[in-house]
């Protein structure tokens, strides 16, 4: 929802990440463009959200790691692969383009910290 | 004051098995500039990374195929540019390209050293890593015990087990004057961190050195995905010339701090953001990032942009070393059987929609993927839960992918028939087939204790030239 004072953009107008796998476990990291997104990262892109948005690939746990002096943090997904490389029936079994599917979850940005927003803004 | 070896020099022009192979040329051209322009004493190496989880498993059914085979199938394509050229030079070289067979890879780089003129270099092979033999056998069997009972161990046509062993090998080859040294299973910063540790003289317990070169050689282990390679993104992340990316080269302090560079070439970017994103690539807990050397700790890691294309990182700290090693096996696993077909124009995702119905009833024994590539595909998960959940669409091109797995090949193969037979009994204007029936390898880790796993190396070739 936007108002006067916040705008609703896709996480990845605030951040860029990056999908690594080890068997059936997926880690995502989320990087904030600018140092100053990162509270927001922190408030909004919490674990619950994150499952949520993965809820129908059924991770049976996901855990957060945060790593404030690079304003980044570190999502790991257990049994989110279907088995992982060897085992799943995805094209993509390694879940690579995962980070995509995290970079799509809408977030709230007020109006002072919209400058340090990335990309086209109709995005 | 105390004087310090200068900085090492480590580029890596090899990612995964199947990356370009003409990488290595500018990172050794790179890394003879700079030994030139550099301070007296200062050594380069030269690494590949080439094994992915499932990467040796194939390279040990090569090898069954033939004894003189087994190692990385394109190691003549990714070394015969740069060999004579960084032996000259005196750049050494670390590789787990030796895979399966580092005795029959080591063999063929004497020859090629041969054929190229240069005098064939001290050839040395790591070797510990394959515990697929009697000697540990009945310890596999224990420690799988949990995830597999024990018959079914003795059952699984096992196809490889080894263990990811560290840098101490590597670091003895190189003391003992080893130009190349052909690894197998290793874990891939231990390529960095091996020559390290003979450069610099570091103990194996020097755990804060040794985790600051184990995160230079996670920074390094996929090539170019630290410098603009699995970056780009129009509109938000921009990458030079990504037809030409220079692979990286680190440059690691005495202290083990290490600065990301790149060889000199057009394409691709050291930034903030392209090393951030490789720092944290296939990272778990950040404070606990687990290698056979090392417990290396990233949480209070930082990153500086010093110039264009070069980014510091510092903050690394290190704990003792886990005492069990990981051990992956695989076995074989059965067939997996894909077809696919398109439909296009008016209504063509609900034709390929009908196709699907259809496969599923008549193959009620099969579970099936299926994917709508176009619509839904890679997002998807196997039991068709995404998919379900999507309200059909009016997508005009349409790619109907299935997939299914089963031990037997004759009942996989079935998939693949009734994909074909989709041309004649199936919706309108359905075109395109293609389908592929895979041999599959299905992997399991356990872990053993170090001592069970003993590593050495073996000089093989020209130690007497």
């Amino acid at each position: 929802m936007n108002t006067a004072d916040t705008l609703t953009v896709p996480l990845y107008r605030a951040a860029h990440g990056r999908t690594g796998d080890k068997g059936n476990r997926s880690n995502i990291s989320v990087i904030a463009w600018h140092p100053a997104l990162w509270p927001l990262l922190v408030e909004q892109v919490t674990p619950e959200a994150v499952a949520a948005r993965f809820a129908l690939r059924q991770p049976s746990r996901v855990q957060r790691h945060l790593l404030p002096r690079l304003a980044a943090m570190n999502f790991v997904l257990d049994e989110v692969l279907d088995g992982g490389v060897n085992d799943a029936l995805n094209l993509d079994a390694h879940g690579k383009s995962l980070s995509y599917l995290l970079l799509g979850l809408p977030i709230r940005v007020p109006a002072d910290l919209q400058q340090h927003l990335a990309g086209p803004a109709q995005d | 004051m105390p004087t310090h070896p200068p900085p090492l020099l480590i580029g890596c022009a090899a990612g995964f098995s199947g990356d370009r192979t003409d990488a290595a040329g500018p990172v050794v051209d790179t890394l003879i500039a700079r030994l030139s322009a550099g301070p007296a004493g200062q050594q380069a190496f030269l690494i590949f990374e080439t094994l992915a989880e499932r990467t040796l498993a194939l390279a040990q059914l090569r090898r069954r195929a033939d004894p003189d085979a087994g190692y990385e199938p394109l190691l003549d394509d990714m070394l015969r540019p740069v060999l004579a050229r960084a032996l000259v030079a005196g750049i050494r070289i670390v590789s787990n390209f030796g895979a399966a067979n580092p005795r029959a890879a080591a063999d063929h780089i004497a020859r090629m050293a041969r054929e190229l003129g240069v005098p064939v270099p001290r050839i040395a092979t790591v070797s510990g890593d394959d515990v697929s033999g009697p000697a540990q056998r009945d310890l596999l069997r224990e420690r799988l015990g949990a995830q597999m009972p024990l018959p079914e161990v003795d059952a699984l046509r096992v196809v490889s087990a080894n263990a990811y062993i560290g840098a101490e090998p590597i670091a003895a080859a190189l003391r003992d004057g080893a130009q190349v040294v052909v690894c197998g299973r290793v874990s891939d910063p231990s390529l960095a961190v091996g020559p390290a540790m003979a450069y610099f003289g570091w103990a194996a317990d020097d755990w804060d050195r040794l985790a600051r070169a184990t995160m230079a050689g996670h920074l390094l282990e996929c090539g170019a995905q630290v410098c603009g390679g699995y970056f780009a993104d129009p509109g938000y992340k921009e990458v030079p010339a990504p037809e030409s990316i220079g692979f990286p080269i680190a440059e690691i302090d005495h202290e083990g701090h290490c600065t990301v560079t790149k060889a000199d070439t057009p394409g691709g970017l050291v930034s903030l953001q392209t090393v951030k994103e490789q720092l944290l690539y296939e990272v778990h807990d950040p404070a606990a990032y687990l290698t056979p050397d090392v417990m290396a700790d990233i949480t209070e890691a930082q990153v500086e942009q010093l110039a264009p294309n070069r980014v510091r990182l510092t903050g690394v700290r290190g704990h003792p070393r886990p005492a069990d090693l990981k051990v992956n096996l695989c076995h074989e696993g059965g067939w997996l059987a894909e077809g696919e077909i398109s439909y296009a124009g008016p209504r063509a995702e609900a034709r390929a929609r009908l196709a699907a119905d259809t496969l599923r009833k008549r193959l009620p024994r099969l579970n099936l993927r299926v994917d709508l590539i176009g619509v839904l595909s890679v997002f998807g998960d196997d039991a068709g839960r995404t998919l379900a959940q999507l309200p059909p669409g009016d997508a005009r091109d349409v790619r109907l992918r299935v997939a299914a797995t089963h031990a037997e090949r004759a009942q996989a193969d079935r998939l693949t028939r009734e994909v074909m037979a989709l041309y004649t009994c199936g919706p309108a204007g359905g075109g395109g087939v293609r389908s592929a029936m895979t041999a599959r390898l299905n992997t399991i880790s356990c872990l053993l204790p170090r001592q069970a796993v003993p590593t050495r190396h073996e000089l093989l070739h020209g130690a007497t030239a």
